[in-house]
């Protein structure tokens, strides 16, 4: 599995979760944690992430970067 | 494309009001039939294919006023026109295009009001044009023609003064004017260029994005918006008075009238002269800003204001305001679509100098 | 940090597009106002537009749209987009030029500008976000409210004796001659997304043809205004509004016109 991560900006989420429920991988979940606007925002929870980008296209506020794995290191690790 | 060299031609005053927007430049006219003002549409829609420029017949005035603001705040020389009925209808966009300060044409050839009112000529408009009209505190700057030549020169005074201040500007015909003909010199075409503003968005390349509103949802900005609107107003009252005044110097009595009536005016001021008495005019040419100077230095001389407007007397407290208490402000009006005549004023006059001069 | 290690040899393979501004959105936690702004913004960073573009914002809950998307714009007034888009793009007729509008703006205050700068064939996009409610001003019923739904104007819900049907003004303009491309779309789930930023993109590679109006009707959510979560905005578009509003193209270039 070619393995990916997000970073997400706790500023500018609102907590939606729009981005939870598109996660093929389960890898998304709700902090505890609050941010300065008084939201909780979502963290990648799970060390699954494939960096398919599904999260990142439904959020509202942009809030979220993806990396992936290049295709030449995905091979190197293989 | 041949410009067009100066001539002299018998022309109704739609018309040359159209003829005169296409050698001012213009770049695009939105507007929608309505009588008596609609050969300027018909001639623009005639001539604008075969020359340059765009017209467009929109669906409404309400529509026509909206893709004004669109086309002058992507830069382009942009009119419109209509008649009383279908500037109320553009009120609203009117109000949003001053407070973006967006430069235009409006031309409002006044109809009889209120509502469906008539299609004859009258001046019921004339709070609407130099109060507001639409929401909000701004002002229109006002022109108000009294010729067939002059439907034709203020279209280049008002798109100067538009362009100038960043706003818009109106002139205020009406329906005898916009359908009498009349001898009409026209000037020689490209005498007044026109750039593309730095503000307007057409497109960001090579700058910041520039974006054209009305919203400042902050009390603290929007109070910052109007006071730098009132202070380009009081700039316009400072610099851009206009008035005719006629046999001032010895007047016991002084006519005021704007458009029309200035004419029949002078007529009476002749009949009232011919019977010895000493009657003057002044006619306001710009509505907004309004001559408030003259008329206040002039009421400390005379005995008498006669206002005169096809209304039922808006200009006159105006006049009022300027007087403010140093003289009589008498008024006449016709309503409806009716003109007055020249005897109805001197029986007016008659009647003010026949009266004994009150003293407190 | 401990991510910045993460990342370590990863390629960025999505982030927000450089032609959305830094400004917080001023939207509630899960609008598809937000991510229509965010794709319409992809288009335009990838098809390399963002200085030859003018946008049109409405009245209504995107009345800031300028905020948010870095190129010329102009507000217009209620209902008037099109209009104002309309003289845009007539003394601009090199440009690309959209309109971005809600349902109360679009399909009531604005229909006649709607229709007839459709039926002109303004070389125009018009992307009109469509969430059955008046959002801005506080939940009231649009004209696109479906039957029976509660709004703070129709709190016994939508009574057709009383209040009429929804309005499905997209069906309207896809039967006039001057619609070149009309379709409905969705950005509530990464496919739907995906789908509208196609959408988009047709409609600015049309919009060079000079061929009439394109217009994409998004069927989206309002949190708020549905008094619902964002994740249960969801379940209420595929079995509330999708039925009614059935997703997919109403009218695509090459078919047969009206």
């Amino acid at each position: 599995m070619i393995k990916g991560t997000v970073l997400i900006n706790s500023e500018t989420c609102k907590g939606c979760e729009l981005c939870i429920v598109a996660c093929p991988q389960g890898s998304l979940s709700l902090s505890q944690k609050i941010n300065l606007r008084g939201y909780r925002y979502v963290e990648l929870s799970q060390d699954n992430c494939t960096g398919c980008t599904n999260c990142a296209i439904v959020c509202p506020d942009a809030a979220i970067t993806v990396y992936r794995q290049s295709k030449q290191q995905y091979k190197k690790a293989v | 494309m041949p410009t067009q060299k100066s001539e002299i031609r018998l022309m109704k005053g739609n018309e040359a009001l159209a003829e005169a927007a296409i050698r001012a430049g213009l770049d695009a006219y939105f507007g929608y039939p309505i009588t008596p003002q609609s050969e300027v549409l018909e001639y623009l829609t005639e001539q604008i294919p075969k020359r340059h420029g765009l017209v467009l017949q929109a669906e409404s005035e309400v529509a026509s006023i909206n893709m004004v603001y669109g086309a002058a705040g992507a830069g382009a020389r942009v009119m419109t026109s209509s008649s009383s009925p279908g500037i109320s209808l553009m009120q609203e966009g009117i109000s949003y295009i001053a407070a973006a300060e967006l430069p235009c044409l409006i031309v409002n050839v006044v109809r009889g009001g209120p509502g469906l009112g008539t299609i004859q000529p009258s001046q019921g408009d004339y709070f609407q044009a130099t109060k507001g009209g639409g929401h909000g505190d701004y002002r229109l700057i006002v022109l108000a023609p009294a010729s067939v030549q002059e439907m034709c020169d203020f279209v280049f005074d008002a798109f100067k003064l538009a362009e100038k201040y960043r706003t818009p500007a109106m002139i205020l015909s009406d329906g005898a004017l916009g359908q009498m003909m009349e001898k009409v010199e026209f000037p020689e075409e490209g005498s007044l260029p026109h750039q593309v503003p730095t503000w307007a968005t057409t497109g960001k390349k090579g700058r910041e994005r520039n974006f054209i509103t009305s919203l400042h949802i902050e009390p603290e900005k929007m109070e910052m918006i109007n006071l730098h609107l009132q202070e380009k107003y009081k700039e316009i009252e400072k610099n851009e008075v206009r008035y005719e005044t006629f046999n001032i110097d010895d007047a016991e009595i002084v006519l005021v009238a704007f458009g029309l009536p200035a004419r029949i005016c002078q007529k009476a001021m002749e009949l009232a002269r011919d019977k010895g008495i000493k009657v003057g005019l002044v006619r306001p040419i710009t509505l907004f800003p309004f001559p408030k100077k003259i008329l206040s230095d002039i009421s400390k001389k005379v005995n008498n204001f006669l206002v005169i407007e096809l209304n039922a007397g808006q200009m006159v407290e105006d006049v009022m305001l300027a007087a403010n208490g140093r003289c009589p402000v008498h008024f006449k009006g016709r309503m409806g679509g009716m003109i007055i005549q020249p005897e109805d004023i001197l029986e007016e006059i008659e009647k003010i100098v026949e009266q004994p001069i009150m003293q407190e | 940090m401990q991510q910045e290690i993460l990342l370590d040899g990863m390629e960025c393979v999505y982030q927000k597009p450089a032609t959305l501004t830094d400004d917080y959105l001023h939207y509630c936690p899960g609008c598809g106002h937000a991510v229509a702004h965010k794709i319409l913004m992809e288009v335009v960073q990838e098809m390399d537009i963002q200085e030859d573009i003018v946008g049109v914002a409405p009245v209504g809950c995107s009345v800031f749209a300028y905020n948010y998307m870095n190129i010329d714009m102009q507000e217009a007034a209620h209902g008037r987009a099109s209009a104002v888009a309309t003289g845009i793009k007539r003394v601009l007729p090199e440009k690309y030029v959209f309109s971005y509008q809600g349902d109360g703006d679009l399909a009531a205050i604005g229909t006649a500008e709607t229709i007839h700068t459709v039926n002109r064939g303004e070389n125009i996009l018009i992307v009109f976000i469509n969430n059955g409610i008046y959002g801005m001003t506080g939940g009231q019923m649009a004209p696109t409210s479906l039957l029976g739904q509660k709004t703070s104007t129709s709190p016994y819900g939508r009574d057709v004796e009383h209040n009429g049907y929804p309005l499905k003004i997209t069906d309207l303009v896809a039967q006039l001659p001057g619609a070149y491309y009309v379709t409905r779309q969705a950005v509530h789930t990464p496919n739907t997304v995906r789908k509208f930023k196609k959408a988009v993109k047709n409609a600015f590679e049309y919009q060079k043809l000079k061929k009439g109006t394109c217009f994409i009707e998004v069927v989206s959510n309002c949190p708020s205004g549905w008094k619902i979560t964002p994740k249960e905005t969801i379940q209420y578009l595929e079995e509330k509004m999708f039925p009614f509003y059935p997703l997919g193209d109403l009218k695509v270039p090459g078919q047969s016109k009206n």
